[in-house]
C-alpha cells in the first residue's frame, strides 16, 4: 500500500539520563553509550528525514543534553528548515549550554517536572532535580524561548495537579501537557505503584477543568487520557507508520518510542538501510498500516477508522499478539486484563510506593 | 479580537515558521507540536506575513502575482481566521 509521509521525527539521542523516573518511556533494556549513533550518522538521518517530508524534529532521550554534539545537530536541522524542539529534564541546561542552543537555532524547549513540591518531585525522579529545573525554566524564558512543560501523572502526584499547573504558570510555561501515565516499559513494570484509583483521577480531571476556566488562553493545558479508565483505546500515533517516526539511540527506526518492546517484529536500522526505504517498504512499518491486518472484533468495527484498533504495543505487551484489539477496548476479549488491574488498585491499600527505578 | 486594518503588518506568531516541503510539493506551517499543510492560497498569503509588509501591500502583491483584482475581502477574511487559530500576531 502507499504510505503517507511523516511530519515529525522523534530523535532519541541517548538512553542515558540523570533521572530515574519509574514511568520512563524508554525500554527496559537501555542502550549503552557505545551503541549510540555517531554525530555523522545523526547528520545523515536529519538530511534523509527532511527529504522524506519530515518537518519537525524532537530531540529527546534519555537526556539529550548528555550529547555534546546536540548543538551541531540542532544547527543542521535548522539549516534544513526543520522546526527544532528539545525535550529535556533541564539537568545540564547551564547558561553556556542554552546560549549555544539559541545560537544554533533551537525553536522551543519542553521541560519535564515531576511534582509541585521539591521533596515529592525529587523522590519520584530519584535525583535532586527540582531546583535545577526551576533554574532551567528561568533560563529558557530569559532567552525569549517558548517554554513548554510536561508532567507525567500517576498515583503519587495526581493530588497535586492544581499546584503543578500553578507552578508551571509561575515558571512562565505557555503550554503544559498533563500526561496521565501510559503503561509501557518501565511504567508497566511499576504499574501497581503508579495506577491511580478512579476517584483520584476524577478529582484531578475536575481540577484540570477548573484550571482551563481560570487560565483561559494564558496557558495551553493538554490533558492526555488515562486509557486504562477509558472504554475505547487511544488512536495510537494517529495510526501505525502514518504521521511520525522515532529513531532509537542505536539507529533502529520505530513507529513510536514504545514499539521496540514488540518482540515479534524486527526493526530496521539507519546504519544498514535508507530511511525512505524503511518508512515506505520495510515489513515493520507496513505491518499494521491500513485495515487488512486486523482480526475481529476490530475488522468489522465501525470505530476502526477512529482508533485503528488502539495501540499495537499495548496489545503485544498484554496479550502477546501485536495484532490483537487493544485490551483497553470494552469490545476486546482481553479487556479482563485491564479490568483486573484497575480492580486490584481499587481494593489495594496505597502505602509508600516501592518503585523499580530505571537505571539503578 | 477586532478585524485587521489595512495598515497593520501581520507576522507569524513566534515560534511558528513556514517551510516549503519538496516531498509534498506544498507549504507547511510549522508550529510547536503541530504541522499544518497549507493550500496554495494560504501559503502565498502567509509567506508575505513577515511583520514588514502592511496588509494593503500584501494585497497589492498578491493581486499582481495572480493577475487578479478584488482579492482584498478574501485575504482579510483569511487573516482573521489565521489569527483566531493562533497562527498570526500583530
Amino acid at each position: 500500500m502507499t504510505a503517507s509521509l511523516p511530519y515529525a521525527l522523534t530523535a532519541e539521542l541517548t538512553h542515558r539520563c540523570p533521572l530515574h523516573c519509574p514511568y520512563c518511556s524508554n525500554p527496559i533494556e537501555l542502550q549503552k553509550r557505545e551503541s549510540e549513533l555517531s554525530t555523522g550518522e545523526w547528520l545523515s538521518v536529519l538530511e534523509q528525514a527532511n527529504d522524506l517530508g519530515v518537518a519537525q524534529v524532537h530531540f529527546t532521550g534519555g537526556e539529550p543534553l548528555l550529547r555534546p554534539d546536540l548543538e551541531r545537530l540542532v544547527r543542521r536541522a535548522r539549516e534544513l528548515g526543520l522546526y527544532v524542539n528539545l525535550i529535556t529534564s533541564g539537568v545540564g541546561l547551564t547558561d553556556e549550554r542554552i546560549n549555544r542552543l539559541v545560537e544554533a537555532g533551537i525553536d522551543s524547549i519542553q521541560l519535564s517536572v515531576q511534582a509541585a513540591s521539591a521533596e515529592l518531585a525529587d523522590s519520584i525522579a530519584g535525583f535532586r532535580a527540582y531546583e535545577l529545573k526551576r533554574q532551567a525554566a528561568q533560563r529558557i524564558r530569559e532567552r525569549g524561548l517558548p517554554l513548554h512543560m510536561n508532567v507525567v501523572l500517576h498515583r503519587a502526584n495526581l493530588h497535586q495537579i492544581e499546584e503543578i499547573i500553578e507552578l508551571c504558570a509561575d515558571w512562565g510555561a505557555e503550554r503544559l501537557e498533563l500526561a496521565n501515565a501510559q503503561y509501557y516499559g518501565w511504567a508497566l513494570r511499576n504499574v501497581n505503584e503508579l495506577l491511580p484509583r478512579r476517584e483520584q483521577l476524577q478529582a484531578a480531571e475536575a481540577a484540570y477543568k477548573r484550571a482551563l476556566e481560570r487560565f483561559g488562553r494564558r496557558i495551553e493545558l493538554i490533558w492526555i487520557l488515562p486509557d486504562y479508565y477509558e472504554d475505547f483505546p487511544k488512536p495510537c500515533m494517529g495510526g501505525w507508520g502514518r504521521l511520525s517516526l522515532t529513531i532509537a539511540p542505536d539507529g533502529r527506526v520505530l513507529p513510536c518510542t514504545a514499539s521496540s518492546d514488540i518482540r515479534s517484529l524486527t526493526f530496521e536500522n539507519v546504519k544498514e538501510r535508507e530511511l525512505a526505504w524503511i518508512w515506505h517498504d520495510s515489513p515493520s512499518f507496513n505491518a499494521y498500516r491500513g485495515y487488512d491486518w486486523m482480526p475481529e472484533p476490530c475488522r468489522s468495527c465501525e470505530r476502526r477508522e477512529l482508533d485503528y484498533g488502539g495501540c499495537r504495543c499495548q496489545a503485544f505487551q498484554l496479550t502477546g499478539d501485536a495484532r490483537a484489539t487493544d485490551p483497553v477496548c470494552v469490545r476486546s476479549p482481553h479487556r479482563g486484563i485491564v479490568a483486573d488491574r484497575v480492580g486490584s488498585v481499587e481494593q489495594g491499600k496505597a502505602g509508600t510506593p516501592d518503585y523499580a527505578y530505571r537505571g539503578r | 479580537m477586532s478585524s485587521w486594518a489595512l495598515s497593520e503588518r501581520p507576522r507569524l506568531r513566534s515560534p511558528g515558521r513556514l517551510k516549503y516541503d519538496k516531498a509534498r510539493q506544498s507549504d507547511l506551517l510549522l508550529l510547536p507540536e503541530r504541522v499544518v499543510e497549507l493550500n496554495e492560497a494560504a501559503g502565498a498569503i502567509l509567506w508575505l506575513c513577515d511583520g514588514n509588509r502592511s496588509i494593503a501591500q500584501l494585497i497589492q502583491e498578491l493581486e499582481a502575482k495572480y493577475g487578479q483584482t478584488g482579492l482584498a475581502d478574501d485575504i482579510v477574511d483569511f487573516l482573521a481566521s489565521a489569527e483566531e487559530r493562533g497562527w498570526l500576531e500583530r
